[in-house]
């Protein structure tokens, strides 16, 4: 909401500066925003008399003139037709800024005659639209006073309207407010009664009343809406952004931003019959001043004729029945309607407008005489016209139920203690009819303020107008003591992207939407969660995985020329649409090489292996039982089927890893490999708490392990894993551990098969082992390998 | 034998006159070795009378001993010698870059979470967290936002249909704003309550400074007799320990939020000025934070008697908080992604938050 310092000054009496008044109104809660002030701008900038005016040598319309600002007199080549001898004007000097070019003038030379300076219009001081001709200023002006002190100035300030304070969507509104802060008189309005001269040839009927309690209407004969709006409204307007159409629209506008009072003036002459207002029909068609059809239902008020819905009550008019530069009968509506009405009819067909910004937030619903009234004063003194005598259903009664308020709530609850006296005074000035009730004082809202229900909505006018610095700041008492800050999976999260970090990967943060082109890729689910109202075609979904968007970081970062990447991102996966189903993910991906090129030469492509690292670091970060794990080879199908693999506990998967596949990263655009893991948090087990914080005894053996080696020769389709578990199974108490040091493929082997060494550790226990005793054990793992994974041992 | 003495020099001098330890070798064995000049030489001692036996043998044993001690001291030398031949034919340039290693990075939003949960932790508060997508009871209706409440449009929220429903209120929404998790924590968890939810929020929104994602953070307390002062109290002690500073000059405006009466913006104290923004001094105010009482329609949607309970609410975004902490100029960079960023405005992996170890810079240089 803006509005100019003057329209302000036109309902509140007051000496205090626009600084003052910005500060008031931020303190009360009407946040300002920007202070346009053109007078900060015309420093340097100052009055001079010309003193010398001929023509230009050069030019039939220019004029050479000199003029004196006050300290000397300077040549200035000027064009403007009103220039003449010994006139003052405003002058800027030489490396003054020019508001509405934004430039430093310089010295100019113009068709060969050198100016040093330049004499403004009100458009070149950015203070006006005029630029006709330079500004005048009385002959007996001195010069070089400073342009701001001579101009007549007029400040715009702009602040936030919350949607509680309708009211303050007029300028009188804020007046008042600013009123009840101590910042000075609000003035009487001054509205002229107009009595009619005859009947009104339009009749209202209400059907509905409560969606619109009050109708009025005004109808006035021979205007003229091709007069020119006032010098005065038209600046108003233009200072809250809006451009003088005619004098009818202007009119209303004018009284929208004024009082918040929406008004509307119909074409008399294209009206069919009586005014109804009435629910539309199911289906019945309106067409908007802006030119858009809209399908009606049952639920939406329409403003009435013969002919059908002329006005979306309380939202927008209509294209057929709205005046035009040759209206000449008019008929002024001013009505109230329900808000909730409004509020969901604008809603359901998405039409924005000043009226049901005011009406769904709240309009006066005693104000509409009041409205009317104003209109046809402001209507007849600029088109002229006579006026009918008001038609009108409904009435004007509305109260405000009543509200109460302890005085020791203050101290309570706002924390501040304000004596009742105070309160009371308060309330009044803010308009509402005070009671006191001893333990209560008891507070009837002006019929203005559509937001007052209870106590809370009067301890926050005690607070407002007292001033929040009023309150003193209090550290909170210590509470309970929390067992822990971060719950166990919160913390999980912490720990995975530290680690992950550790691991050389980047953090990132995507959307949570993704591109459904992609994300069907994805799917873990039936339920692609598609948004009813995307921000963009590709951010359409809610993700049903990391991968998309973390692939998408990939393309852009190697477009950038930066193919080697490790990111990872912690966050939201989302399964199906209903709250909660959602998942805790952790995902990664790495592309390109391990490291740049280096004299060292530690430099490979990364690869699987990197990504199944990374899925069980995450594991075990997230205090998961990583070792565990099963590995099996069934991934989903945006992996590469031979590269790729889960990591579960039976059925519950908890990680997937692999490379992607190369039909995926073609769709997405990537040219090169790009490995993967995505670690679902959620499905990481807890830890068991029962069983304490104290570890297990550790055992220690007084002996050396011993390690041997061992070949098999399996099928090729045999996997490591199997070979290790059956090796590791052979003895459980005396093999601690079994590693995979080769696989080799090729040469000197059967077709189809391939050789796996292993190097397992034997541990004694109570005595060093025999030679027997190692041979049998030996023996025990060669068993068990050949005899689980079809294996032979190599000689 | 008479010239012992002479023998002696002779010996010694050819022990000081190897060169390796080849030669020392062989100048060994040809000393004291099996058929070595001194074995010799004692082997023939059984030609002598027995009197002589004692004397000179007495006297070859010393020269022995002297022998044996000059060849282990030049032993010990040239072992030095070659020791230092070997380390310096080993010398490498140590101005050579060390293998390539990576420091990862974590996202300034993850840092400003755990700063904040650090912070908030001390003040006794606990981690709440709620879905992403929500019903529209959760996101609005509860906090007393009803179906055609004009603060909805403040909003401009993403739907998704609901399936089983074609009555669009019955819709979901992508959470505005954390809020809804206020609800959710006074749904499921005992009084007194003191709670934030840090999280993803949503609005359809994208330009300079807003993007359709961003991050805030929801504080909630609920007490029998929390004030407006304690809300001033904690969001006070809160932005100085945030921003690492004695005093930050604060101050609070009016304002409106539906789930709050009275509500509050908060504005710190700064300094703008071409190219910087300092905290905590200046004369410029710049919006944290909104605030306020926790409205009684708020805790009765919540199951709570606002009778017996009341308490305050506040929400802020994380995204800026790391912009003003951190210098971070474009919000839109935090989400693109682009790895010169990530490297730049991350946090090293062992930056972690806390309050006894500090809320930063306690991760070392990053790398």
């Amino acid at each position: 909401m803006k509005f100019s310092l003057s329209w302000l000054k036109e309902h509140l009496e007051t000496e205090a500066s626009v600084e003052e008044i910005a500060e008031t109104l931020t303190k009360i809660g009407l946040e300002v925003e920007e202070i346009y002030n053109p007078a900060a701008q015309l420093e340097g900038f100052v009055t001079a008399r010309v003193e010398c005016f001929e023509k230009h040598p050069d030019s039939d319309h220019l004029h050479v003139l000199s003029v004196n600002d006050g300290k000397e007199k300077l040549q200035v080549v000027c064009g403007a037709p009103n220039c003449r001898h010994n006139m003052v004007g405003i002058f800027a000097p030489v490396g003054s800024l020019i508001p509405a070019f934004g430039e430093v003038l310089k010295v100019g030379k113009i068709r060969g005659v050198e100016s040093f300076g330049m004499m403004c219009s009100e458009k070149e001081l950015g203070i006006g639209e005029d630029h006709t001709g330079i500004i005048v200023l009385p002959d007996d002006t001195a010069p070089g006073l400073p342009a701001a002190a001579v101009l007549d100035i007029d400040p715009v300030i702009e602040i936030s309207i919350t949607p509680n304070r309708a009211e303050c969507l007029g300028v009188r509104g804020i007046a008042r407010d600013l009123a009840a802060a101590g910042l000075g008189k609000l003035k009487p309005l001054n509205i002229k009664k107009i009595p009619g001269s005859f009947v009104s040839p339009i009749k209202v009927k209400i059907e509905d009343k409560a969606a619109c309690p009050v109708y009025t209407g005004r109808y006035i004969r021979g205007v003229d809406n091709k007069a020119e709006t006032p010098k005065w409204m038209k600046s108003r307007l233009a200072a809250v952004g809006l451009h003088s159409i005619s004098p009818l629209v202007d009119v209303t506008n004018y009284i929208n931003y004024d009082l918040a009072r929406p008004l509307h003036v119909f074409d008399a002459d294209k009206l069919n019959g009586d005014i109804t207002i009435r629910m539309a029909k199911n289906g019945e068609k309106f067409v908007s001043l802006e030119g858009k059809e809209y399908t009606l239902d049952d639920k939406s008020l329409g403003i009435c004729d013969e002919d059908g819905v002329q006005c979306l009550g309380g939202i927008m008019g209509g294209a057929e029945k709205g005046c035009s530069p040759d209206t000449i009968n008019v008929f002024v509506e001013c009505a109230a309607f329900n808000p909730v009405v409004i509020a969901r009819t604008g809603r359901k067909f998405q039409i924005d407008s000043d009226s049901r910004y005011r009406y769904e937030r709240w309009v006066d619903p005693n104000s509409n005489v009041l409205g009317s009234d104003y209109a046809v004063q402001l209507i007849t003194e600029i088109c002229g016209g006579q006026v009918a005598e008001p038609v009108m259903d409904g009435e004007e009664n509305f109260e405000s139920k009543a509200a109460y308020i302890r005085p020791s709530r203050m101290r309570d609850f706002a924390g501040v203690d304000v004596p009742k006296g105070k309160i009371m005074e308060i309330l009044k000035n803010l308009g509402f009819s005070v009671t006191d009730e001893g333990e209560r004082i008891k507070a009837v809202s002006p019929t203005w303020r559509g937001d007052i229900d209870g106590e809370q909505d009067l301890i926050e006018e005690v607070v407002r107008m007292t001033g929040l610095d009023e309150i003193p700041a209090e550290s909170l008492p210590h509470g309970k003591f929390p067992k822990q800050v971060l719950t166990p999976v919160q913390q999980r999260a912490v720990t995975v992207r530290h680690e992950l970090a550790l691991r050389g990967m980047y953090e990132t943060v995507t959307w949570s939407f993704t591109d459904s082109k992609l994300a069907e890729m994805f799917r873990k689910s039936d339920d692609a969660v598609l948004l009813y109202n995307p921000i963009a075609s590709d951010l359409d979904e809610m993700r049903p995985s990391l991968l998309p968007n973390l692939l998408l970081a990939v393309k852009n970062n190697a477009a950038r020329g930066f193919g080697n990447v490790a990111l990872f991102e912690v966050g939201p996966e989302f399964y199906g649409r209903e709250p909660g189903q959602q998942y805790q993910a952790a995902g990664g991906v790495r592309s390109g090489m391990t490291a740049k090129k280096n004299w060292i030469g530690d430099v490979r492509p990364y690869d699987v292996f990197d990504a199944k690292a990374d899925a069980l670091a995450t594991i075990a970060a997230a205090d998961g039982p990583w070792e565990n794990v099963q590995i099996t080879t069934d991934a989903p199908s945006y992996y590469h089927p031979g590269r790729s693999g889960a990591l579960r506990l039976g059925k519950n998967v908890l990680a997937y890893f692999g490379e992607i596949h190369p039909a995926v990263l073609k769709k997405t655009g990537i040219k090169q490999r790009v490995v993967a893991f995505e670690v679902n948090l959620s499905n990481i087990p807890l830890p068991r708490s029962t069983s304490g914080k104290a570890r297990k005894k550790l055992e220690l053996s007084a002996f050396q392990p011993v390690d041997k080696d061992l070949a098999f020769i399996v099928d090729k389709s045999v996997s490591a894993a199997n070979i290790v578990a059956a090796a590791r199974n052979a003895d459980r108490d005396y093999i601690s551990e079994v590693r995979i040091f080769d696989v080799y493929e090729g040469e000197n082997l059967p077709e189809g098969k391939k050789s796996v060494a292993i190097s397992v550790t034997f541990q004694p226990k109570a005595t060093t082992f025999t030679d027997k005793e190692l041979e049998t054990l030996m023996a025990k793992v060669e068993v068990e390998v050949s005899k689980k994974c079809a294996a032979t041992l190599r000689s | 034998m008479e010239n012992l003495e002479n023998i002696k020099a002779e010996m010694l001098a050819s022990v000081a006159a190897v060169e390796n330890m080849k030669g020392w070798d062989d100048i060994r064995v040809s000393l004291i070795g099996k058929k070595g000049k001194i074995t010799e030489m004692m082997k023939s001692l059984g030609s002598l009378s027995a009197e002589e036996k004692i004397e000179t043998g007495k006297k070859l044993n010393v020269l022995k001993n002297e022998i044996e001690q000059a060849l282990e001291k030049k032993k010990n030398l040239l072992a030095e010698q070659e020791l230092n031949v070997r380390l310096a034919q080993e010398k490498v340039d140590v101005t050579l870059p060390v293998r390539p290693e990576t420091q990862g990075r974590i996202h300034p939003v993850s840092k400003i979470y755990e700063e904040i949960v650090a912070i908030f932790g001390e003040m006794g508060f606990e981690v709440a967290e709620g879905p992403d997508i929500e019903d529209q009871f959760h996101n609005f209706n509860a906090l007393n936002m009803p179906a055609n409440h004009p603060a909805r449009q403040m909003q401009d929220t993403f739907y998704i249909p609901n399936k089983k429903s074609d009555d669009f209120d019955d819709s979901y929404v992508v959470r505005t704003h954390t809020s809804p998790v206020q609800i959710r924590a006074m749904e499921s968890r005992p009084l007194p309550i003191r709670i934030i939810a840090p999280g993803r929020t949503y609005r359809s929104d994208y330009d300079a400074t807003h993007t359709p994602m961003f991050h805030q953070v929801e504080g909630l307390v609920i007490d029998k007799n929390i004030t407006m002062a304690h809300l001033k109290g904690c969001l006070y002690d809160f932005v100085k320990a945030f921003f690492e500073l004695d005093d930050v000059p604060v101050r609070y405006r009016p304002s409106y939020f539906p789930f709050t009466e009275p509500s509050a913006e908060m504005d710190i104290g700064c300094l703008k000025s071409k190219n910087e923004l300092k905290i905590g001094s200046g004369t410029d105010w710049l919006e944290i934070l909104g605030c306020g009482m926790v409205h009684p329609n708020v805790l009765r949607a919540g199951g709570i008697d606002p009778d017996e309970y009341q308490g305050f609410a506040f929400g802020m975004g994380i995204d800026r908080l790391a912009m003003l902490k951190y210098g971070i100029p474009d919000l839109r960079t935090f989400f693109e992604s682009d790895v010169r960023w990530l490297k730049h405005y991350g946090f090293t992996p062992l930056d972690f938050s806390s309050m006894t170890g500090g809320l930063n810079n306690n991760g070392g240089s990053a790398r």
